[in-house]
């Protein structure tokens, strides 16, 4: 039981650190551009799709995740002058109707291109063993390097925002996006940096985990609800909020679907308590953002509604 | 005010046309055009329904299509009952969607803006994931439905034109009561409350109660949508309340142009219309809809009614 419950810890951690990396882009983009972007899941889709090209045309998934970072990168930019830039003082709704076309045309596009049966990437043979944990249980090496990936690419980001110039006007847009362009920060150059940015962390996220999921035209979607979620839960705008969101988030999906059957088996006989975990798990993160939101309608780190 | 008899006149017209509709298909002797035809009064049905609190209350559910599937599951689940009639799936549909929208809804309009569309896009996911997870139902594949719902006792909707006109006298009724809604007192407070919250509230009106009713009331019109949809195809499953489904309904909203009831329904027809016939083309037609939708949005920012009344 504790070796399932470490077991499964790690993995809603993992998961946790994923949708980190996914909302930290959108959260940026939310909070200082006050700008809603459906088409981030997209960005996260197209991003492992590449590292599986770029890895078979390489023979290595190391080359091929590199390579996927400067080509979403780049994906960032392009839709930025091409589509966001425009949107920015539109409404919600042209943003949201907009960014939902790009949806549309980026994902039946990953279909003409890389047909709509899911893929898989061969793991890199140095990382594809597993290490003991506690007794007999072992965890792939793999999985472990996406959550280490992960916590340094918070840190990362932490450091940046915290300590870089850079950072200082980032923070200085979200909290008065008119007084920092005033004051001489060209504000359009660094809504295109935070935005490409943004693209190539939901990138690298989609090419970290090609090799542990199947890579489909799908799979964006979900993850960017969940991404939304995480947001809403944080705060936006704030990158520790998304921080603590996502790993919130992380590890109440993972467990609440492995635990949440045998917690009800305790008060409900085995079948009724295995169909209400069905039903209700894949819930829990909806219900438990209800609750946040009922007790802090800004979020758990956010200063505005 | 110069607007409102020429929408009746566009709304005698458009009406009209539709009430023509079968008609036609019989005198062309195509038998699908009724099935589209069908399928887009339900659509209209909602569209209007979004329209009344997109339009008028400036709240931006992207959750909508969880009604529709609230509408379509409740055919499901009280057939299997035993209880097959449309005035009763229409009442069921109706207490549905009225406690998920209470609930929900509570929870959204503490929030606005940006907020207020990831939360409505939220719930909607985990209305879902509950039917995906329903497997006494089909889960993710859904159920096939044996009859259509009765009507008085008798099968009559299994024809599909009875089932058309039927749709079409919801719509009609459900239009006409909309504008009766946005003219109301109600009306015009809702409209306060999104041009002015802070307004409202100081002479005397609770902004929240008259969102969360007008967004309850939007909810429970668009489960209907959901009944009728679910008795075109005799087939219900999750994928009604896909998030792109919610999407789409914002879309022939936006299409139509927002705010003025009847261009919902026209917003509905367009966009349906332009699928069917995108359908034909190619099959990517997603990547055709989505790249006329950025430029609509774009370009044009009235919807396609706004891009032609200004060409006139």
């Amino acid at each position: 039981m504790t070796n399932l419950f470490l077991l499964q810890l790690l993995n809603g951690m993992q998961f946790g650190i994923l949708l980190f990396l996914i909302a930290a882009g959108l959260t940026l983009v939310f909070g200082i551009m006050d700008f809603v972007n459906l088409a981030h899941g997209v960005i996260y889709m197209v991003g492992a799709y590449l590292a599986v090209t770029f890895s078979q045309m390489t023979g290595s998934y190391g080359l091929g995740l590199l390579l996927t970072l400067p080509a979403t990168l780049v994906i960032g930019l392009v839709l930025e002058l091409l589509v966001f830039r425009k949107l920015y003082d539109r409404p919600h709704l042209d943003q949201v109707l907009a960014t939902f076309g790009l949806v549309m045309i980026i994902t039946e596009g990953v279909e003409i291109i890389w047909g709509a049966a899911p893929l898989s990437v061969q793991m890199p043979d140095l990382l594809s063993g597993s290490v003991p944990l506690i007794g007999p249980l072992r965890y792939p090496v793999f999985r472990l390097v996406v959550i280490a990936a992960g916590l340094a690419t918070a840190v990362a980001l932490w450091l940046i925002i915290t300590r870089t110039r850079i950072g200082m006007r980032l923070r200085a847009g979200a909290t008065n996006r008119a007084m920092v362009s005033a004051l001489g920060v060209d504000i359009k150059k660094l809504f295109t940096i935070i935005f490409a940015f943004g693209a190539m962390l939901a990138g690298f996220a989609g090419a970290m985990v090609a090799p542990i999921l199947t890579v489909d035209p799908g799979m964006g979607e979900s993850v960017l609800i969940l991404a939304f979620v995480v947001i809403v839960i944080g705060g936006i705008g704030s990158v520790k909020g998304a921080f603590a969101g996502a790993l919130l988030v992380g590890l109440v999906d993972t467990l609440g679907r492995s635990f949440g059957p045998i917690i009800l088996r305790s008060f409900l006989d085995p079948s009724a308590a295995g169909q209400a975990g069905r039903v209700l798990a894949p819930m829990l993160v909806y219900i438990l953002m209800a609750v946040i939101l009922a007790a802090r309608p800004a979020g758990l780190f956010g200063a505005r509604t | 005010m110069r607007l409102i008899p020429t929408r009746a006149w566009a709304a005698t017209l458009l009406f009209a046309a539709f009430a023509a509709l079968p008609l036609i298909a019989a005198a062309l002797d195509d038998a699908y055009l009724v099935v589209i035809a069908t399928r887009i009064l339900a659509y209209a049905i909602a569209a209007l329904a979004l329209d009344l609190i997109l339009g008028y209350g400036g709240m931006v559910s992207f959750g909508h299509a969880a009604y529709l599937g609230i509408g379509a599951y409740s055919v499901a689940i009280l057939s299997r009952a035993g209880i097959t009639d449309l005035s009763l799936h229409i009442l069921g549909a109706i207490a549905g969607a009225a406690i998920f929208a209470v609930i929900t809804g509570a929870i959204s309009l503490r929030t606005k803006g940006i907020y207020f569309i990831m939360i409505t896009l939220a719930f909607a996911q985990m209305a879902y994931f509950f039917f995906v997870s329903l497997s006494a139902y089909g889960g993710d594949d859904g159920v096939t439905l044996s009859t259509r719902s009765t009507l008085f006792g008798q099968p009559v909707l299994e024809d599909d034109t009875a089932l058309y006109y039927t749709a079409f006298a919801i719509l009609l009724g459900l239009y006409l009561t909309a504008v009766a809604v946005t003219r109301s007192r109600f009306g015009r407070v809702l409209t306060g409350a999104r041009e002015n919250p802070v307004r409202m509230q100081a002479i005397g009106f609770s902004p929240f109660r008259y969102q969360l009713t007008a967004f309850v009331i939007s909810g429970c019109m668009t489960s209907i949508a959901g009944v009728m949809l679910a008795n075109q195809a005799s087939f219900v499953s999750p994928a009604y309340m896909d998030w792109h489904r919610s999407g789409e309904l914002v879309v022939m909203v936006v299409f139509g142009g927002i705010g003025n009831l009847l261009g919902a329904v026209a917003g509905a027809t367009i966009a349906l219309l332009l699928e069917e016939w995108l359908a034909v083309l190619t099959e990517h037609w997603p990547l055709l809809f989505g790249l006329i939708l950025v430029l609509v949005v774009l370009y044009s920012r009235d919807g396609l009614t706004g891009f032609f009344r200004r060409r006139l």
